[in-house]
């Protein structure tokens, strides 16, 4: 015989993805309520696509309360920049670009050697913030990124040098979130902690979010190097004996172009992005991110600087 | 999807969005194999990477570990690897076909005893770890004692390095029925116990063949069905304010919107409402979402709540129903656990207090006693508490809160105290009493 659960609180269920939705709406709304000078890190990338939408739902039918900010490596994908200045205008936002050649040019930063910004970013980032005194940066940074991200909390201050001490870390009990902070100190903020790749992907899915056509299946010409697929563009030329090839390929993030990996891939729908991203067995930094192969710990250091 | 629990990675799009969500935390000794256990989860239930895999391998095989050292998957960090140790909770997530699991990773050492505070404060379950050679040592009753005062709803005991006492079942009884002794004298309302090697996989995602005496599940199989639905209380409306809206625009005129979290209880629209500390009364016009309206907001739905009338109502404010009401007082007797390195607690120092959506200040009035976790001695002589010490102090606030005792409900119950100067956080408290 088959028991059924009578108990009220099966007439209550919440799934696991309309918990984190309500985590991470009550994250955004305690920033806003407590912070001076909130900003939201958008890159035109999935997580803060996801990002968006929650700043959305948690303040509706007000506006976002905030201002997004762009580091503009410079390197971009063009799709990418397109869909940024679309979904901005769509959703009447103020725009904020902390430019990387710009930075280049007025000195404030060095090319690296290898040609890649995304570690130029962060002086970049907190020049930007110092001069709009943002204390409040939303990122879509998730702890299943990384095993560095793993060990981060929800709100993560930062001193006023923008950098992060992991073994010095404010405890975070129950959902008391502690933003307080001097004049030059910040937070970096996580709402999608708790989401992984999957959640992100389901939610794209549930909520019908338009992401820049990269993220899907598409024939682009690459290059085979340290075992990732790079496209061949203004950014990356083929070095020695690396052949050309073209390939169907889409990206599982979106970052500086330079760095950013494609993977082999035949979806070109949502559902089926969630199929592929259910069965991989490499992990969405260790396929695509050139820049997180430098180290054991490459994004710990990073963080340590001040990056995201 | 049979109760050997082997996890299929989730399948098709729809499949990944219904299923519910069980957050635990895992306590024990130093070397108990709290994270070769979280390793091995993963591992089983197919929620390794293979270029995770790839790193730890390479990293153990760096070290000259003899095996592939899983613990280095959840120690993520240059200082744990450089002492081999866990220093901060780390954040894991799996899923079976069941559900989806957030696993904190806590530190056994007891100088980290605020980090497993940390984890426990939002869990639904707790791993305790015993090595089966050694039994119950202090640790293992410390972190008992914790999670019965976070009142965390479900423990599981696990018995770990079966492989190490030749399968015992005398062995595995006689730490079971010392546990058990123990946890009668502490409040914790659920309680299994698993014989499990870690290392070798067995009793964690299937029943092992070594121990044909154990009838109970392996534990993935009792982490997917442990009932957790009722954990939530429906009956105490509590709806902390967060965020008053109103939208400053053309179009939507005269707006004015209570957004919060529901900490406990159910509210529906026509409900009859009083907000506090005010006491003024109104009745809720509406519950909306940026999907549109809902018929009916429970725990731990964001929402955001309008009323009939026009009444005073902001962030720090409380919304339940009449006659059942949490205690609006400044005077409070709480638990706390000291968190701060660099100053104990004294009696008639201030701090700021953290509680629900209210801040204030609070001054501590009095320390009652300080408490030994391992013996539950209460030393009422003691006139500080030091850094992961426990005790029970009295305290008054410079603004009423509206407060539930913690072992009714662990949002209105529960808060932070935060040290003015330096901004950290340095205590969790649990509210035992108002007066």
């Amino acid at each position: 015989m088959t028991t059924i659960d009578t108990t009220p609180a099966a007439a209550y269920r919440v799934s696991h993805l309309d918990a984190i939705e309500a985590e991470s709406i009550f994250v955004m709304r305690e920033v806003v309520a407590e912070l001076e000078r909130p900003v939201l890190l958008f890159s035109g990338g999935k997580d803060s696509i996801v990002m968006l939408r929650l700043a959305q739902k948690a303040f509706a039918p007000a506006r976002i309360p905030f201002p997004v900010l762009h580091v503009d490596t410079g390197h971009n994908f063009d799709e990418v920049l397109d869909y940024r200045d679309q979904r901005v205008a769509e959703l009447g936002l103020q725009l904020v670009v902390a430019s990387v050649p710009e930075a280049l040019e007025a000195g404030l930063v060095r090319e690296s050697a290898d040609g890649t910004r995304n570690r130029i970013q962060t002086p970049v980032l907190l020049a930007a913030v110092e001069k709009y005194r943002f204390d409040a940066l939303f990122g879509g940074a998730r702890r299943d990124e990384e095993k560095a991200r793993a060990k981060e909390r929800m709100f993560s201050f930062r001193d006023d040098f923008g950098q992060w001490d992991p073994k010095n870390q404010r405890p975070e009990l129950w959902s008391l979130y502690n933003g307080r902070h001097h004049p030059g100190e910040s937070i970096r903020v996580f709402p999608l902690s708790n989401w992984t790749e999957l959640d992100v992907w389901h939610y794209i899915a549930q909520e019908r979010l338009s992401l820049p056509s990269i993220y899907y299946a598409h024939e682009r010409t690459v290059i085979e190097r340290d075992g990732m697929l790079y496209a061949v563009n203004e950014f990356i030329a083929p070095r020695g004996s690396e052949e050309p090839f073209k390939a169907r390929v889409r990206y599982r993030t979106v970052g500086d172009a330079s760095c950013t990996a494609a993977v082999l891939s035949e979806a070109d729908t949502v559902d089926l992005v969630i199929e592929e991203v259910a069965a991989t067995r490499i992990t969405e930094r260790g396929a695509t991110r050139g820049d997180d192969r430098v180290s054991e710990t490459a994004m710990e250091d990073r963080k340590r600087e001040g990056y995201f | 999807m049979g109760t050997t629990g082997v996890a299929v990675v989730e399948g098709a799009a729809s499949e990944g969005r219904a299923m519910d969500l069980l957050r635990f935390t895992t306590a024990g000794s130093v070397d108990d194999g709290k994270s070769t256990l979280i390793g091995r989860l993963l591992y089983d239930t197919k929620s390794l990477f293979t270029d995770q895999l790839a790193a730890v391998e390479a990293a153990s095989a760096a070290k000259g570990d003899e095996y592939t050292n899983l613990a280095l998957l959840t120690d993520g960090l240059r200082a744990e690897r450089e002492q081999g140790i866990t220093i901060d909770v780390a954040y894991r997530y799996f899923a079976t076909p069941r559900r989806k699991f957030i696993v904190a990773d806590t530190p056994g050492h007891i100088q980290y005893t605020r980090n497993m505070v940390t984890g426990a404060s939002t869990a639904d379950l707790a791993l305790i770890l015993v090595d089966a050679r050694k039994g119950l040592v202090e640790q293992s009753r410390r972190h008992a004692f914790l999670c019965s005062l976070l009142r965390v709803p479900h423990l599981v005991l696990c018995v770990n390095k079966m492989d190490l006492v030749d399968w015992s079942q005398k062995a595995f009884e006689r730490i079971s029925d010392e546990f058990t002794a123990f946890a009668a004298k502490l409040e914790v309302p659920d309680l299994a116990v698993v014989p499990v090697s870690a290392l070798h996989g067995d009793n964690i995602v299937a029943r092992s063949e070594h121990t044909p005496w154990y009838e109970g599940p392996a534990l993935l199989h009792h982490l997917e069905r442990v009932h957790i639905a009722s954990d939530r209380n429906l009956v105490d409306v509590r709806f902390p304010v967060q965020y008053v809206i109103r939208p400053q625009s053309t179009t939507i005129t005269d707006y004015r919107g209570y957004a919060g979290q529901v900490a406990s209880g159910v509210l529906k629209p026509g409900d009859e409402v009083v907000v506090l500390p005010s006491g003024l009364t109104s009745q809720i016009a509406g519950i909306e979402t940026a999907d549109g309206p809902v018929a009916e907001a429970y725990p731990p739905m964001s929402v955001t709540v309008r009323l009939t009338d026009e009444i005073d109502v902001s962030r720090g404010d409380l919304i339940c129903r009449p006659n059942n009401g949490p205690a609006v007082a400044q005077g409070i007797e709480a638990m706390i656990c000291w968190m701060d390195e660099a100053t104990p607690l004294r009696p008639g120092a201030t701090y700021a207090i953290k509680h629900t959506t209210r801040t204030a200040r609070a001054v501590i009035r009095e320390l009652h006693y300080r408490l030994d976790v391992n013996s539950l001695h209460r030393d009422e002589a003691a006139t500080e508490l030091g850094l992961n010490e426990i005790g029970r102090v009295r305290m008054r606030t410079t603004v009423p809160l509206l407060a539930d005792e913690y072992r009714r409900n662990r949002t209105t119950g529960g808060f932070i105290l935060i040290d003015e100067t330096t901004n950290r956080t340095i205590a969790a408290g649990m509210i035992v009493d108002t007066n």
